[in-house]
């Protein structure tokens, strides 16, 4: 379901040029749960960028479910992004001044459904994370856990193709980051294909296919045997 | 297109953000309020200027006669000048082409009555230009014209008052009004923003009274106004001019203050004018100023409030929000507290006005007010203002890549 080919991007720096993914091949089909990992400056970040349609590659080609990701402008990136992806942050990103419901609910409203249609949907994600009896609390008055869980079930929301985690664990402790994976798997296991990038050996064992990138290359892609999280809570 | 989804999240936006709403508010208002009551004062301070010298044209010259207190060519000190109907007839045809408008006076004190009802008035004999000078606004009838003065009819045009001491209630037009024997038609019922002396008044045609009173051709005093197109200085040069001439016909002394005197409007009107025009200068500058503040200040708030929302919109837009939704949550916003906030601005400018504005009649200032169109350009320049400044940020904002916002500081 997604396809990368060749893909190369650099940046420039003052007068010269910063060479951060040296001709990428990846592919990624339907129902794999990936961990993208790599040392800072090995080019993850760049790579997720660009599947997340928040960067474009200078070269190669980038295919996600038969749709070529070439030349956006600014609004059809936005509505592929609605369409095709979920983010999960580090930091969680939740809108302050919107309670969990609002906050599950906000991609639907850039999908421009109806009021109506937006809480019932957001009433069912929040369920299905397990915190609809939080769904009028504001994120201050929720644990790191809860947090990330309503920015799961935000993700969710729009019901993505793609899954992009970006360090989804990084602010948590062992204990609430094996939740967030035991999570993550389940939605795994219902079909969901998940991309995670982080640089903790034991998150990525959790998943079922290991990219190691060093220097703008692909130093290693290997399946792996998932890890359950649950036999660590 | 009406989004009330797009104005939940406007409004919820502003709502839970208080005290930002607040703030930019806040400038807005007061900018608005300082800019009504400053702009109050200074138009206040005008029209006590204006009110002042209603009574009278504003580019009118009297000239009256006297005795002599120098001796001049022969002639001995306390003769009396007494004005004709030649001089007039000077003044019109020598000075033609910077006389606007031309009248003799006659003064007269008459005892007059109408049925059983009687009082003592002035009585003014006057050309029909008289109306024009002395600004009489003729609300019933007509005034005395050119025919009444060809044929000395025997009638009187009379003041407001008049009519309620003598007539009553009951229409005076074509009644006869006995003064001091002589019986006169009332043509007309004048009224005069000079004041209640003013509308104690009866016109009557020049030559009528020259006929009736003494059957000479003597006149007390001659007014005119001079071309409105002279600027000041032209009209004082011409006054004085006229005054030199006058002074010559009549062998007075130059320097002889008492005997031929000409009073000059422009002359009062010069010092008036410029201090009119400074304070012009003045509210302009005060208006600016406090706009200027005020557009500085939204300004400001609206970069500050932009760069405050950078993360929530690197979340908006990862969740699919297009550049064009970004920029206008952000735009409607704050076009929508300005507005609030400057009508609140204008309201209490406005009702400030209205409360201390009665009690600043010592200070000089009457009725001081800014209308209504002028407060609205006024906000609407701080909206727009507000609207630009909100604008660049929230367009820059609105292509930062998500990820770049969504970095962890």
């Amino acid at each position: 379901m997604l396809e990368i080919k060749k893909l190369h991007k650099s940046y420039a720096i003052g007068d010269s040029s910063l060479h951060v993914l040296k001709g990428i091949d990846l592919s990624v089909a339907q129902g794999e749960m990936v961990a993208i990992m790599g040392s800072s400056g090995s080019g993850k970040s760049t790579l997720l960028n660009i599947i997340g349609m928040l960067d474009e590659a200078d070269e190669g080609d980038y295919i996600l479910d038969d749709v070529p990701i070439k030349n956006l402008t600014e609004k059809k990136a936005a509505i592929y992004r609605n369409k095709f992806l979920g983010f999960i942050f580090q930091s969680f990103n939740l809108i302050n001044y919107k309670n969990a419901l609002e906050n599950v609910g906000l991609p639907l409203y850039y999908q421009g459904l109806k009021r109506k249609e937006r809480q019932e949907k957001a009433r069912f994600h929040l369920k299905k994370v397990g915190l609809l009896d939080w769904a009028t609390h504001l994120p201050s008055e929720l644990s790191g856990g809860q947090k990330q869980r309503v920015a799961i079930a935000r993700a969710l929301a729009s019901d993505p193709k793609l899954l992009l985690a970006d360090e989804p664990t990084g602010a948590l402790d062992t204990t609430t980051s094996y939740d967030i994976m035991a999570f993550l798997q389940q939605l795994n296991d219902e079909g969901k294909t998940i991309l995670i990038v982080t640089h903790e050996e034991d998150i990525a064992a959790m998943c079922k296919r290991i990219v190691r990138l060093r220097d703008g290359v692909i130093m290693e892609d290997k399946k792996v045997t998932q890890v359950r999280a649950e036999t660590h809570v | 297109m009406f989004d009330i989804d797009l104005w939940r999240e406007i409004f919820q936006s502003i709502n839970k953000n208080r005290t930002r709403s607040l703030l930019s508010g806040f400038t807005v208002t007061f900018a608005i309020l300082l800019f009504t009551v400053l702009f109050g004062i200074a138009n206040g301070l005008n029209n006590t200027f204006a009110e002042e010298f209603v009574d009278d044209a504003a580019n009118a010259v009297f000239i009256r006669s006297g005795t002599t207190t120098k001796p001049y060519k022969g002639l001995q000190a306390g003769r009396k000048i007494q004005f004709k109907n030649e001089d007039y007839q000077y003044i019109k045809t020598d000075f033609d082409e910077n006389v606007e408008f031309i009248t003799s006076r006659i003064y007269k004190d008459v005892a007059a009555s109408y049925k059983n009802e009687k009082n003592n008035y002035s009585l003014r004999a006057v050309h029909p230009d008289h109306q024009y000078l002395e600004k009489t606004k003729v609300y019933q009838g007509r005034y005395i014209n050119q025919r009444d003065m060809d044929l000395k009819t025997k009638v009187v045009v009379i003041g407001r008052l008049v009519k309620e001491d003598l007539f009553l209630k009951t229409d005076p037009i074509g009644q006869y009004i006995n003064l001091s024997g002589i019986s006169y038609k009332v043509v007309g019922v004048f009224a005069d923003d000079g004041g209640d002396n003013e509308e104690r008044l009866l016109y009557m045609p020049l030559t009528t009274a020259q006929l009736v009173y003494g059957n000479n051709d003597y006149v007390d005093q001659i007014n005119l106004t001079y071309d409105p197109k002279l600027d000041f200085n032209q009209a004082i040069d011409f006054g004085l001019d006229l005054e030199k001439k006058l002074k010559e016909r009549f062998f007075v002394a130059a320097n002889d203050q008492r005997a031929v005197r000409v009073f000059n409007m422009a002359m009062q009107n010069k010092g008036i004018n410029q201090m009119t025009s400074v304070l012009g200068i003045l509210i302009l500058v005060i208006g600016l100023g406090t706009l200027i503040a005020g557009i500085v200040g939204i300004s400001n708030i609206m970069i500050f409030i932009v760069k405050e929302r950078t993360k929530e919109i690197g979340i908006r837009k990862a969740l699919g929000a297009s550049p064009k939704s970004i920029v206008s949550i952000i735009l409607i916003e704050s076009i929508l507290i300005t507005t609030i906030a400057g009508y609140f601005g204008l309201l209490l400018g406005m009702g400030i006005l209205e409360w201390v504005g009665p009690s600043l009649k010592t200070y000089f200032i009457t009725n001081p007010s800014v209308s209504t169109s002028l407060v609205i350009s006024a906000t609407l320049t701080l909206v727009g203002a507000g609207t630009l400044a909100g604008y660049l940020p929230a367009k820059r904002a609105s292509k930062i890549k998500p990820i770049v916002a969504l970095r962890d500081d």
